[in-house]
C-alpha cells in the first residue's frame, strides 16, 4: 500500500495577481487517506485544483499518479474522481440522471442504483438539481466523484454544512473506499474529520505546509498530555516520579488530586496504576487528556479569527 | 454493498459513446427548459402563423408564406445556435458544469462536438415542424436543397461561434440579457419578417452584412426565387463563422 506517492507536490507557487495563494508548498501523499487541513484562505483549494489540472503552477512541479495534471490530462482524467466544493451539475438535471451520465463517460462504472441507495439519493426522485437540498447536492457530487471507479479521489470539503447523519454516511463511504484500495485526498477544516479518516494529515497555513504526520504523531507533538487521578491525600509523589520515565512530572494539585504529565501512553498508565497497587492506593477518577488535532491546529495556526 | 465494490477499475468510455451520451443529455436539458422552448419553438411558430395569415407587413408580390418561411427558418437557426446555446452554456459555466466536465474523461473538443450535435438535433426538429406548418399554409419552395443545407450549416457555425464567444466571456446574467436583446434586434432588423428594402439604403448595406440577414436572404434567394448557389451570402456567413469560432476558441473561459 505505502509505495509510490499518489500525489507529489514540490515547491508549488501559485499567485493570483498580487496575492500569493500558495507559497512554496511541498506535499507528498501516499496511498490511503490524506487530509489537507487549514483555515480559510490557507491555499487548500488552490493546491487541490492544481493537482486536478485546473491551475497551472507559477513555479514548482505537481505529479498525480506520476503524471503531469495538465500535459498528461488525457491519461490522468479517467483515473481520478473529483468532488468540487459546489456546483458541477446542470440545474435542470435530476440526481440520478446526472449520476448515470457521469457513469456513461467511464468504461467500468459502479452500479448506479446501488450507489444512489447507498448515499440516500433515492428520495430525490424527479426533483431537479437546483431544488435539491444542500446536503443532497453534496452527496450527489460525492457520488459523481466515485462512480467511475477511480484510483484516486479528490474531495474538497466533502462534509461542509452536512447534518450529522449525512456526515457519517460520507465518512463511511470514505472508509470503504480506503478499504478497497482507493486513495483519497480531502480538504477539511473539521479536525474530527481528519482524526477519524486520515492516515496522514498536512496542516496548511498561508500557502505552506506547517506540520504533517499521522494524527497520532501530530497530537503527540505538543507533549502536554496529562493523566489525572484522585486518591488519599499526601501520597509520596517523589516515589511515584521515580517510577515514571525521565521527562515526566507528577504533582498533587490539591489534597488528593494528582496530575502526571509526559508522554501519556498505555505504558505510562500501567506504571501509575501498578505504583498505586504497590502503595495500596485505589486511584479514583483516572482520566487521560490527550491533545486533539484541534489543539494542535489552533496552536500552529493561531487562535485569532481570520478574514 | 460488499467489500471490493470500489476496487479501482478506471477507464474512459469510447469517444463515440461519451459524445453521444453528452449530446443526448444536452438535448434533453434544452427540451426540458421552458424558456428555451419558447425561444426555439413557440416564437418561430407563432411568427410564421401570425405574419403568414394576417397582412401586417408588406412582403412583396407572391404568397406571404413564400417570403416568410425562409426567414423563419433562419430565425430558428439563430434561436438555437446563438441565443439558446449562449444562455445554456453561460449558465453551465456559472454553475460549474463546464468545470466538472473538464476533469471527466470527455475531452473539451468532445464536449463542443456534443453541443454542436445537440444544436443540430434541435434544428432538425425545428425545421421539420416549421416546414410542416409552412406547407399547410400553402408554401411552395423551389431551388437546390444542397444550397439550403449549406446555408443552414454555415449559419449554424456562424451563430454558434458568436453564442459561445458571449457565453465564455460574459457573466451568465449578462449573457442572458444580451442574447435575448440581440435576438430581438436581429429579428426586426435582419430581414426575418421585415424585408430589408423597407430600411433606408445606408442601413440596408450595413444590415445586409449581419449573419441573420445573410442567412435569411440566402434562403429566400434559393427557396423563394429558385436561385443557384448564393455565394455572396455563403461568403458572409463563412467570414462570421471563422471570426466567431476563432474568437470563441481564443477567449472562452471555462470558469
Amino acid at each position: 500500500m505505502r509505495s509510490d506517492p499518489v500525489v507529489q507536490v514540490r515547491a508549488l507557487v501559485k499567485r493570483y495577481g498580487e496575492k500569493t495563494a500558495v507559497d512554496g508548498l511541498d506535499l507528498t501523499a501516499r496511498a490511503g487517506v490524506t487530509a489537507v487541513l487549514g483555515p480559510n484562505g490557507a491555499g487548500k483549494t488552490t493546491t487541490i485544483e492544481t493537482c486536478e489540472g485546473y491551475r497551472k503552477p507559477d513555479e514548482g512541479t505537481v505529479r498525480v499518479l506520476g503524471l503531469d495534471p495538465i500535459r498528461e490530462a488525457t491519461a490522468l482524467r479517467p483515473r481520478i474522481g473529483v468532488m468540487l466544493q459546489s456546483g458541477g451539475v446542470y440545474s435542470g438535471a435530476r440526481a440520478d440522471e446526472m449520476l448515470r451520465h457521469v457513469a456513461k463517460l467511464h468504461a467500468h462504472p459502479l452500479d448506479v442504483d446501488a450507489l444512489i441507495e447507498r448515499l440516500g439519493l433515492g428520495s430525490c426522485g424527479r426533483t431537479t438539481y437546483r431544488r435539491l437540498s444542500g446536503g443532497q447536492q453534496q452527496r450527489l457530487a460525492l457520488a459523481m466523484a466515485v462512480v467511475g471507479r477511480p484510483e484516486l479521489v479528490f474531495l474538497d470539503e466533502p462534509t461542509a454544512g452536512l447534518d450529522p447523519q449525512a456526515r457519517r454516511a460520507t465518512w463511511d463511504l470514505v472508509r470503504d473506499l480506503r478499504a478497497d484500495g482507493v486513495s483519497v485526498i480531502l480538504t477539511t477544516h473539521y479536525m474530527d474529520e481528519a482524526e477519524q479518516l486520515a492516515d496522514d494529515v498536512a496542516i496548511i497555513d498561508a500557502g505552506r505546509v506547517i506540520a504533517r504526520g499521522t494524527p497520532e504523531e501530530l497530537c503527540r507533538g505538543g507533549a502536554e498530555n496529562t493523566l489525572g487521578f484522585t486518591g488519599r491525600p499526601a501520597l509520596d509523589v517523589a516515589s511515584l516520579l521515580k517510577a515514571l520515565p525521565a521527562d515526566s512530572t507528577a504533582v498533587e494539585l490539591t489534597p488528593g488530586v494528582y496530575r502526571v504529565t509526559g508522554k501519556v501512553d498505555p505504558q505510562l498508565l500501567a506504571t501509575v496504576t501498578s505504583w498505586c497497587a504497590q502503595h495500596g492506593v485505589m486511584p479514583d477518577r483516572i482520566s487521560v487528556e490527550r491533545h486533539t488535532l484541534e489543539d494542535v491546529f489552533l496552536e500552529l495556526t493561531g487562535k485569532e479569527l481570520r478574514s | 454493498m460488499t467489500t471490493g465494490t470500489y476496487t479501482p477499475r478506471p477507464g474512459a468510455a469510447s469517444l463515440p459513446r461519451m459524445i453521444a451520451a453528452q449530446a443526448a443529455l444536452e438535448t434533453k436539458m434544452l427540451l426540458r427548459n421552458g424558456e428555451q422552448l419558447l425561444l426555439t419553438i413557440v416564437i418561430p411558430t407563432l411568427l410564421l402563423v401570425l405574419f403568414g395569415s394576417v397582412d401586417i407587413v408588406d412582403t412583396g408580390e407572391g404568397k406571404a408564406v413564400d417570403f416568410l418561411a425562409p426567414g423563419i427558418l433562419a430565425l430558428a437557426v439563430m434561436s438555437t445556435a446563438f441565443t439558446g446555446q449562449a444562455i445554456a452554456t453561460g449558465f453551465e459555466r456559472r454553475y460549474g458544469v463546464l468545470k466538472r466536465l473538464a476533469v471527466s474523461p470527455l475531452p473539451r473538443w468532445g464536449l463542443m462536438t456534443a453541443k454542436t450535435l445537440s444544436v443540430l438535433v434541435t434544428e432538425v426538429l425545428q425545421v421539420v415542424l416549421l416546414t410542416v406548418i409552412a406547407f399547410a399554409m400553402g408554401w411552395s419552395p423551389q431551388g437546390n436543397p444542397v444550397a439550403v443545407l449549406l446555408l443552414l450549416i454555415l449559419g449554424t457555425a456562424a451563430f454558434s461561434g458568436l453564442g459561445l464567444l458571449m457565453a465564455g466571456t460574459l457573466k451568465a446574467e449578462a449573457t442572458l440579457a444580451a442574447a435575448n436583446l440581440v435576438f430581438l434586434l436581429l429579428l426586426v432588423g435582419g430581414g426575418v419578417v421585415v424585408p430589408l428594402d423597407k430600411f433606408p439604403d445606408a442601413a440596408q448595406s450595413v444590415l445586409g452584412l449581419l449573419p441573420i440577414a445573410a442567412l435569411s436572404d440566402g434562403l429566400r434567394d434559393v427557396l423563394q426565387h429558385g436561385a443557384g448557389m448564393p455565394w455572396g451570402d455563403l461568403g458572409i456567413l463563412a467570414v462570421w463563422a471563422v471570426l466567431g469560432l476563432g474568437a470563441a476558441a481564443r477567449f472562452f473561459r471555462w470558469e
